[in-house]
C-alpha cells in the first residue's frame, strides 16, 4: 500500500501498523464488511416481500393456501434459526442440481442419493467444475441469502400478520359500505394503514436480521468472523512478514464495536422513521401532541 | 451390522454426555432410529444449557433491572452499559470474543480440600463448553431479561407503591411484597418469549469457537454430523426441528403455568395471555 511497506524489517510503530492494516488480507477483511451490507441491503427487501405474502396467505379463503401461510409464521417460533440457516443453502443447492440432473442428462436414470452418497452427472454441477472462484463464491452467497430471506420473511410475516390484524375494524367496515370492492379495501384501505403498525415489529426484526448477519460464516462464506479469526490468529515470522502472537481479542474487540455501532445506530433511524411516519396517525404515538 | 432401536438407544441414548458406545454410527448403516436417539441425546445438552442460564440469569436480570432503573448513576450507569454492550452485539461474536480473552487465562489448577472431601478447581475449565460457554449465555439472557424487567418495574402501577407505604410496610418487604409480584406479571409473557429465544440460541454453542470433546455435542451438532456423512440434509434437520418444537410447546405450557399462577387474583377477563411473538425480542 504505501512505499515504505516493501521493507518491513525497518519499520517504526505507527508505520509497522499502517502498512500491517493495509496488508492484502486485512483489504480483504475491509471488503467483507460490504458483503455483510451487501446481505442486508439484499434481504431485507426479500424478507419483506416474503412476509407480505405470508399474512395474505393466512387470510387466504382458501384453506391450504391458509394452512401453508399459518405453518409458514409458526416455524420459527418452534424451530431455532440455525438449523434453517444449516438445512436451508445445502437443501437447495441439492434441490437445484437434482432438477438440473433430471433435464441436462436424461440418459441417465438411476437414483441421485446412492448409499449414502449424493451423485448428479457433471453437466448437472452447480456452479460447473471449472467455473472460476468468484462463482462459487457468488453461488455460495446466494444460497445464504436465500436462507436469510426464507428465516426472517417467516419474521417479518408474524409481525405483518399481526399488525393487519391491529388496523381497526371500523376502517375496513366504512371502506366496505362506501362500495369499495374486497380488492379495493385491501390496497386503498388495509395495507397503507398497516405499515405504521408494523413498523415497531420491522424495527426489532432488522435489528435481529443485524446481530444474525455473523452467521454467514457458518455457511461458509468468507465473511468479516472467517477473516477476524484468520488474520487474529498467531502469524510466526517464516509465513508472515509481520509476526504476531494471538491477537483475535483485538480482532474480536473490533467487530463488538462494529456491530455496536450499526445497532445503535439503526436504532437511532428506526425511532426518527416511526415518529416521522407515526404523525397524524389514528394511534397512540400520532395522536401525542394534539392534532 | 445394523442396531435395532432398542440397541440403539442403550449405545446412544446419553452419548452427549460421554456414556454409552463411543464410535458414532457410520457409513451405510446409519438409521433413522439412530439419528432420532442420538439428536435427541444432544438435546440434554441444550436443556442444560437453556435451563441453568435461564435460573441464574434471571437474578442477575433482577438486579440489573432494578439498577437500572435506580435513580443514583453509579448503579443505574454500569447496568445501562452492560445491557447496551449485551444487547447491541451479536451472541455468535459473544461467543467468539469470551472465548478469545478465556483462553488467555493463566493457566492454573488449584484444589480445596474440605475434610474427607477433595474439591479441585482449573483455570481450564473455562476454556470448555459446560463452563465457559455457560457463563456467555448467562450474560447474554441476564442483559434481555434485565431490559424486559426494566420495562416492567416502569409499569408497576404507582397507586400500588403508594398504597403500601401509606400501610407503612418498610422498603424491602414493599418490594417482595408489592412491587416483585406485580413487575413479574408483567414482565412474565416477554420472559417467555426471551426464554424459549434463549433455548434456541443454545445451538450456537458448539458451532462457534468452543471445542467439543470426544464428538459429545448438542442436537445440531449430531443432526449435522448426519447430514455431512449420509450427504442427506432431508432427514437429520428435521428430525432437530421436531426434537425443538416439542421441547419449545412444552417450555410454552410450563411458561404458562407460571402466567396462570402469577395472574390467579385477576380477574379472568383482565388476564394477559401468554403469546409467543418472536417479533418482539431480541
Amino acid at each position: 500500500m504505501f512505499e515504505y511497506c516493501s521493507n518491513s524489517d525497518s519499520l517504526a510503530n505507527l508505520q509497522w501498523l499502517a502498512c500491517y492494516l493495509t496488508t492484502l488480507k486485512h483489504q480483504s477483511l475491509y471488503w467483507s464488511i460490504l458483503t455483510v451490507l451487501l446481505l442486508l441491503a439484499v434481504t431485507a427487501p426479500l424478507a419483506i416481500a416474503l412476509g407480505l405474502s405470508g399474512a395474505l396467505a393466512r387470510r387466504s379463503p382458501f384453506a391450504v393456501v391458509r394452512s401453508l401461510g399459518w405453518g409458514y409464521t409458526s416455524m420459527v417460533r418452534g424451530i431455532p434459526d440455525l438449523i434453517f440457516f444449516l438445512f436451508v443453502p445445502l437443501a437447495m443447492d441439492q434441490l437445484l442440481e437434482y432438477v438440473r440432473h433430471r433435464v441436462l442428462c436424461p440418459q441417465e436414470t438411476g437414483p441421485v442419493w446412492i448409499g449414502h452418497d449424493f451423485v448428479v452427472c457433471s453437466a448437472a454441477k452447480l456452479p460447473l467444475g471449472p467455473s472460476p472462484e468468484w462463482v462459487h463464491d457468488t453461488y455460495g452467497f446466494i444460497l445464504a441469502v436465500v436462507a436469510f430471506a426464507i428465516v426472517f420473511g417467516a419474521f417479518c410475516a408474524n409481525v405483518i400478520h399481526g399488525a393487519m390484524n391491529a388496523v381497526p375494524r371500523t376502517q375496513l367496515e366504512t371502506a366496505r359500505a362506501y362500495g369499495l370492492s374486497p380488492r379495493q379495501v385491501m390496497l386503498r384501505v388495509h395495507l397503507p394503514q398497516t405499515w405504521i403498525y408494523a413498523l415497531p415489529g420491522l424495527s426489532n426484526v432488522w435489528m435481529i436480521l443485524i446481530k444474525a448477519t455473523p452467521l454467514l460464516f457458518l455457511m461458509g462464506v468468507e465473511d468479516i468472523v472467517y477473516w477476524a479469526k484468520e488474520l487474529g490468529g498467531t502469524k510466526s515470522a517464516r509465513f508472515s512478514d509481520f509476526p504476531h502472537g494471538d491477537w483475535r481479542i483485538y480482532y474480536f474487540t473490533g467487530l463488538l464495536v462494529f456491530y455496536l455501532l450499526f445497532t445503535w445506530v439503526s436504532q437511532i433511524g428506526l425511532k426518527r422513521l416511526t415518529d416521522k411516519v407515526s404523525r397524524g396517525q389514528a394511534t397512540m404515538a400520532g395522536g401525542k401532541g394534539g392534532a | 451390522m445394523a442396531m435395532t432401536c432398542m440397541e440403539a438407544l442403550g449405545a446412544y441414548g446419553l452419548r452427549s454426555l460421554g456414556m454409552g458406545q463411543r464410535a458414532l454410527p457410520k457409513g451405510d448403516e446409519i438409521t433413522l432410529c439412530e439419528q432420532v436417539i442420538l439428536i435427541g441425546s444432544g438435546l440434554i445438552w441444550n436443556l442444560y444449557f437453556a435451563v441453568l442460564a435461564l435460573a441464574i440469569g434471571f437474578f442477575i436480570a433482577t438486579a440489573l433491572g432494578l439498577m437500572k432503573s435506580s435513580d443514583q448513576p453509579w448503579l443505574r450507569q454500569p447496568a445501562a452499559g452492560f445491557v447496551f454492550i449485551f444487547r447491541g452485539s451479536p451472541l455468535f461474536i459473544q461467543f467468539f470474543f469470551v472465548y478469545a480473552v478465556l483462553v488467555s487465562l493463566p493457566k492454573i489448577d488449584a484444589s480445596l480440600t474440605l475434610g474427607s472431601l477433595e474439591l479441585g478447581f482449573s483455570t481450564r475449565w473455562f476454556t470448555k463448553a459446560w463452563l465457559g460457554a455457560l457463563i456467555v449465555l448467562v450474560l447474554n439472557t441476564s442483559a434481555y431479561a434485565a431490559e424486559i424487567f426494566y420495562g416492567a418495574l416502569r409499569s408497576v402501577p404507582h397507586g400500588d407503591v403508594e398504597a403500601a407505604k401509606a400501610y407503612g410496610l418498610p422498603p424491602v418487604a414493599r418490594f417482595r411484597r408489592v412491587v416483585w409480584p406485580t413487575l413479574l406479571r408483567l414482565a412474565w409473557p416477554a420472559y417467555t418469549n426471551e426464554a424459549i429465544f434463549l433455548f434456541h440460541a443454545t445451538t450456537l454453542v458448539f458451532f462457534s469457537s468452543f471445542p467439543t470433546w470426544r464428538q459429545s455435542g448438542d442436537a445440531l451438532y449430531y443432526a449435522n454430523y448426519f447430514a455431512e456423512k449420509t450427504f442427506n440434509p432431508f432427514v437429520a434437520y428435521p428430525i432437530a426441528a421436531g426434537w425443538f418444537i416439542l421441547v419449545t410447546l412444552i417450555l410454552i405450557a410450563l411458561f404458562g403455568t407460571v402466567n396462570a399462577y402469577l395472574n390467579r387474583h385477576i380477574a379472568p377477563g383482565e388476564r394477559r395471555r401468554v403469546r409467543y411473538r418472536p417479533q418482539f425480542m431480541r
